[in-house]
């Protein structure tokens, strides 16, 4: 547990009631006390020079190291003898952890001393967004507790928690358990789980930014509620690393009041500063790449300042861009260092092994995805190399963090850009790093397939009052607005399905007593909810083994050690015999076994790359912003690299420079093709969702599009049409063409049929418990739901088209895929700023978006069509 | 009689296809069902009318719909043809207390169907019997013109045959897409039906139970789309 001498600034403000309208205006200001000015001065004061000291051994063990308490350690303090809650901000290194655990280190060892060391039962739970740092954290807590020789025992328990000991858990609980959200959920559901949590103190929520605004989040914001509920003197911590919307996290850690007048928050303790970290671009001679996503134009460049360093953080955006950087590597590692493949897709044991060889400094290098984002403390990372860009400014911020977790130095990155637009990106990304700037996202209120899956959970402890549910439910922030009318909805889904058509009375799951209770009329729903709770991962995963090639030969393959987990949406893709990189190794597709992809080492020079989560995140609002006023600001342009530098003049006489706030629009001829290519920075969500409806608005008006591509920067769709003399004879006005009303009927009419919506609904499905991903005594995997979703959503919509599930739907895609808000607020910024360039030839700006095509799906292909090429084809060969 | 062989049919109205079986003519219609001409009988397979109510019963309050959709289409497909007779290849009901728990009105549908015109309930698996509330008369196969239409396909080597129960299903690829849709599979010589169902899944063609019928060889897969009923080529076909 990290924690250094110097002290640092920490400012600290109270909660106090505010109105909505101004928490939304001006957060940061709300942190100001408004009542009892000079009580509040005093506390303030007594938080920047703490008075409150250390108790023993408390005070001795940080002697001894030759520490001294850091203020925010200490206010935290305060604020628990004072039963108040509240969010710690604070850069990577200072202390956090250790922070938000010391109130209970020492009311525990207090505790112990006056009880004889007689347990008092669970006292704190800590929850984290990922299993591997609960089991992390839990590894650090253990030496103070060891060296003072407290009297506390700490567990972890996590989906890889043995069941006899989850048992014993339940029975004899820790005094401090580590878990995670979905291990909360499962304990809340049972019907003792009031009397486990009745003496609890405290909630401990660490890198609490990564889970709010999340299903998840939504899952732990109900839990949270649960717990005030069975104990009104809880008191929470939560622990984060960004500043990005500290309002919104302060609200999750406290109960809501109703009517809801005003929001309740946690106290702040913001700890400021930190070094500046130093971040250098890796610019070459070399000529940037056109277009792509990998940065083998600057391998040897990497490769360097490996070397140069004791040991390196190498991010990247994806699965598939870690696979292809570790390969790159490898295949340049004429010094055979020690390197590592860190990914989600791995399997578990092998990404623990590369996480002690981190830890225990066995590893220079290690290539790795989100996996190693939040918090966790391997190994003493001098550098941190970000390949691609980072796609957002609070991101980036975190990931240079893991440098020199160590608080009071700078932490050292390279950005290495793997294409032009990524140059800007990067540029973008080290400004707002500088400047201290975070991405603003925006609050989302809370899914109902979670509300009901939570629903189920709390019936499965006993009969409850649906009044006090919903006072409870609309106490968690995130549900603070729900109405009245929408909880009874997914009451009712969950009660009878909740369909106009009232057929399953006689198979309804919760019925109302007589006394006005809703009761579980079967103990069996309640084994089906544990077994299915927490299912809030997005795809189904398919485990992958390696097996040997005489094996492979076998009618039926089996055995084989598992290699990592794939998407099912990707393995469905693959031919026997095609070949793809996991864990670093290039491996052959022979099959599949019941729930099993198999496959064995292949020979193939050159991979397939699997395409799983290929640009996850898209650009931030933020750095797009910066990379929009980039462009714009041709003084600048002589600091990029001179390749980058000449792409833009050449841009700039062949065609135009987009405006800061305006948006560029080229038209020009292929070939037999029509090309229009824009440039609106708003991120390939949003870009595909705009080339959908723009297709369908060309479709209507006879311009026949055939199809589109989109990445983070622009969207390129191309037409039989000739679009130049459309628009030159009054055809087509690009003003109507990207009016606003595109977000209405068009979008209606696309979604209907759209598959995208059919995947959604498939998630919503399995969290809200409509289908069962495992049925009690038949395991089943997301292979085998029984009936397919699709069909249902099919049916569903024709029959009852306001369900409440298929609004969860809709509001999951509007936020989540289809970046509706995002492309709204854009076609209101480009209203009558539109620049149209006909072209005779292809500009230079349009070649990294024309060269997507090909590499990526164009969505929208019609399936019909394809049906109907099968067919011609079939046809033709019968001639 | 003409035996028309399918390369002789034409290709551009995809809505139905004709298909002959040991010589006799059938269209494939492309919801599913399978219409007779010299015959004016309409066969379909596996209604499994009142899936989601036996979901319903062990906790998956699946949406109430499927019976209703399924008789709907049905009824569509009966005014399509003015078919004289309905013949339901087996697994008509879910399960044996489906008809229990069919609705009134799902009810009323199927007897104003019934209304002038034979229809013929054959036996599944999961209706080995089917009560008299839901009207027609109950067989465990029937022979019509040198044709046995039965539930269950035989299994191995047979002749003029027209079965249900398999649920088949073709996946194809093409241009790096794949899609799966339900389907006729047949040889010319036997045929077996796609499942009518709303809520019925699919199993793929090329899975073991269609190859004792078919062998690989000269097996044909009629794909159901949103618009039509495409014949595609074996070679596209994919294993799940």
């Amino acid at each position: 547990m990290p924690s250094a001498a110097k002290p640092a600034s920490a400012s600290r403000s109270r909660a106090k009631p505010l109105t909505r309208g101004r928490a939304a205006a001006s957060a940061p200001k709300l942190a100001k006390p408004r009542t009892k000015k000079a009580a509040e001065a005093a506390r303030t004061a007594k938080a920047a020079a703490p008075t409150l000291e250390l108790p023993e051994p408390f005070a001795g063990w940080f002697a001894n190291r030759g520490w001294t308490p850091r203020p925010h350690q200490l206010a935290l303090l305060e604020s628990a003898r004072d039963r108040r809650s509240s969010l710690l901000i604070a850069p990577t290194g200072a202390g956090k952890t250790l922070a938000g655990f010391l109130p209970s280190l020492i009311d525990l060892a207090a505790k112990g001393r006056r009880r004889g060391n007689r347990a008092p039962g669970l006292h704190t739970l800590y929850i984290s967004p990922l299993k591997a740092l609960a089991v992390d954290v839990a590894r650090n807590l253990t030496q103070p507790i060891a060296e003072m020789s407290l009297p506390i025992r700490t567990e972890t328990r996590t989906g890889d928690t043995s069941v006899a000991r989850k048992a014993r858990q339940r029975r004899a609980p820790p005094h401090i358990l580590m878990t995670t959200p979905e291990q909360l959920a499962l304990l809340l559901s049972h019907p003792d789980s009031d009397e486990l949590f009745a003496g609890l103190d405290t909630v401990i929520l660490d890198e609490i930014h990564a889970l709010a605004a999340t299903k998840r989040g939504d899952l732990l914001a109900l839990d949270l509620a649960r717990l005030r509920a069975i104990n009104p003197d809880l008191r929470t911590v939560g622990l984060s690393a960004t500043v990005a919307r500290p309002t919104e996290l302060r609200a999750f850690l406290v109960g809501q009041k109703s009517p809801q007048s005003h929001i309740e928050l946690a106290d702040l303790i913001h700890v400021g500063g930190g070094a500046e970290p130093h971040i250098e671009i890796l610019e070459l001679d070399e000529t940037v790449p056109t277009v792509g996503h990998t940065s083998l134009y600057a391998i040897e460049e990497i490769y360097k300042a490996i070397e140069a360093h004791r040991l390196s953080l190498l991010f990247v955006n994806t699965r598939r861009q870690a696979e292809l950087l570790f390969q790159d590597l490898w295949r340049n590692n004429e010094k055979s260092l020690p390197i590592g493949l860190h990914h989600g897709s791995l399997d578990a044991e092998q990404r623990r092994r590369v996480e002690a060889a981190m830890a225990s400094g066995a590893l220079r290098a290690v290539v790795a995805t989100s996996t190693l984002d939040l918090g966790i403390d391997w190994g003493d990372v001098d550098l941190v190399i970000h390949v691609g860009a980072p796609k957002g400014a609070s991101r980036f911020a975190q990931r240079i963090g893991r440098a020199n977790h160590r608080f009071d130095e700078a932490s050292k990155a390279v950005l290495v850009p793997s294409n032009r637009f990524e140059v800007l990106e990067c540029r973008a990304a080290v400004e707002a790093a500088k400047a201290g700037a975070q991405d603003v996202t925006f609050t989302r209120p809370g899914a109902l397939d979670v509300l009901a899956q939570h629903i189920l959970g709390v019936a499965c402890t006993g009969p409850f009052n649906a009044n006090d549910l919903y006072a409870e439910v609309t106490s968690a922030s995130p549900y603070a607005g729900l109405s009245r009318a929408t909880f009874d909805r997914v009451l009712g889904f969950v009660a009878d399905g909740g369909y106009a058509l009232k057929n399953y009375e006689r198979f309804a799951k919760l019925k109302p007593t007589p006394d006005g209770l809703w009761r579980l009329t079967h103990p069996r729903f309640a084994q089906a909810y544990r077994m299915n709770a927490g299912t809030i991962v997005a795809e189904p995963l398919i485990k992958v083994r390696l097996i040997g090639k005489r094996s492979a030969s076998r009618s039926t393959l089996m055995g084989g050690r598992v290699m990592g987990e794939v998407d099912e949406y990707f393995i469905e893709q693959l031919r026997p015999g095609e070949a793809f990189v996991l864990a670093g190794e290039v491996l052959r597709f022979e099959g599949m076994g019941e729930n099993e992809a198999y496959v064995t080492r292949a020979t193939a020079r050159s991979p397939i790359i699997p395409a799983y989560n290929s640009g996850k995140f898209p650009l931030s609002t933020h750095l797009a912003e910066r990379v929009r006023a980039m462009l714009a600001d041709e003084t600048a342009w002589s600091r990029l690299p001179s390749s980058v530098e000449d792409w833009l003049r050449l841009q700039q006489q062949r065609s135009a420079i987009p405006g800061r706030d305006e948006l560029l629009i080229e038209t020009f001829q292929r070939r037999n093709l029509h090309y229009l290519v824009t440039y609106p920075f708003e991120g390939r969500l949003a870009h595909q969702t705009l080339g959908m409806l723009l297709t369908r608005r060309l479709d209507r008006i006879g311009a026949s599009p055939l199809g589109f591509v989109a990445n983070d920067y622009g969207m390129a769709l191309w037409t039989l049409g000739d679009l130049s003399s459309l628009i030159a004879d009054g055809k087509l006005s690009l003003e109507e063409l990207f009016d606003q009303d595109m977000l209405g009927d068009d979008l209606d009419a696309w979604l209907a049929e759209s598959n995208l919506m059919k995947r959604t609904f498939r998630h919503v499905a399995l969290i809200s418990g409509l289908v069962e991903r495992r049925h009690p005594g038949r395991e089943k995997s997301g292979r085998q739901i029984a009936v397919s979703t699709n069909l249902i959503y099919d049916v569903l919509r024709r029959h009852d088209p306001h369900h409440v599930l298929l609004e969860a739907t809709w509001s999951d895609a509007a936020t989540g895929l289809l970046d509706i808000a995002r492309l709204g607020d854009f076609l209101r910024r480009i209203e009558g700023r539109i620049q149209h360039q006909p072209l005779d030839r292809v500009s230079p700006l349009s070649v990294p978006i024309l060269l997507e095509i090909g590499r990526e799906a164009v969505a929208g292909f019609a399936r019909e069509e394809l049906l109907r090429e099968a067919a011609a084809l079939y046809a033709s060969e019968q001639e | 009689m003409l035996e028309l062989k399918p390369e002789r049919l034409a290709f551009d109205d995809y809505q139905v296809q004709e298909i002959s079986i040991c010589g006799k003519l059938f269209r494939a219609d492309m919801s599913g069902a399978l219409y007779w001409p010299a015959e004016n009988a309409l066969i379909v397979a596996d209604l499994h009318l009142e899936k989601g109510s036996s979901y319903a019963r062990r906790g998956q309050l699946l949406p109430p719909y499927d019976t209703r959709e399924t008789l709907n289409k049905l009824a569509a497909a009966i005014d399509r043809y003015d078919a004289a007779t309905v013949i339901a290849l087996g697994d008509s009901l879910h399960d044996v207390d489906a008809a229990t728990r069919i609705g009134i009105e799902d009810l009323e549908i199927l007897q104003i169907m019934q209304e002038d015109r034979e229809w013929i309930w054959v036996t599944g698996n999961h209706d080995p019997h089917i009560t008299e509330r839901l009207g027609g008369h109950v067989v465990g196969d029937i022979v019509v013109e040198g044709i046995t239409l039965r539930h269950e396909p035989h299994v191995g080597h047979m002749t003029h045959e027209i079965a249900g129960h398999l649920h088949p299903a073709a996946k194809i690829s093409m241009h790096g897409y794949t899609l799966r849709r339900p389907c006729f599979v047949g040889n010319g010589r036997r045929l077996v039906l796609p499942a009518f169902g709303s809520y019925a899944g699919g199993l793929n063609i090329l899975a073991e139970p269609f190859a004792p019928l078919f062998g690989l060889e000269g097996m044909q897969a009629w794909l159901l789309g949103q618009e039509g009923l495409y014949p595609v080529a074996s070679r596209l076909l994919r294993e799940d």
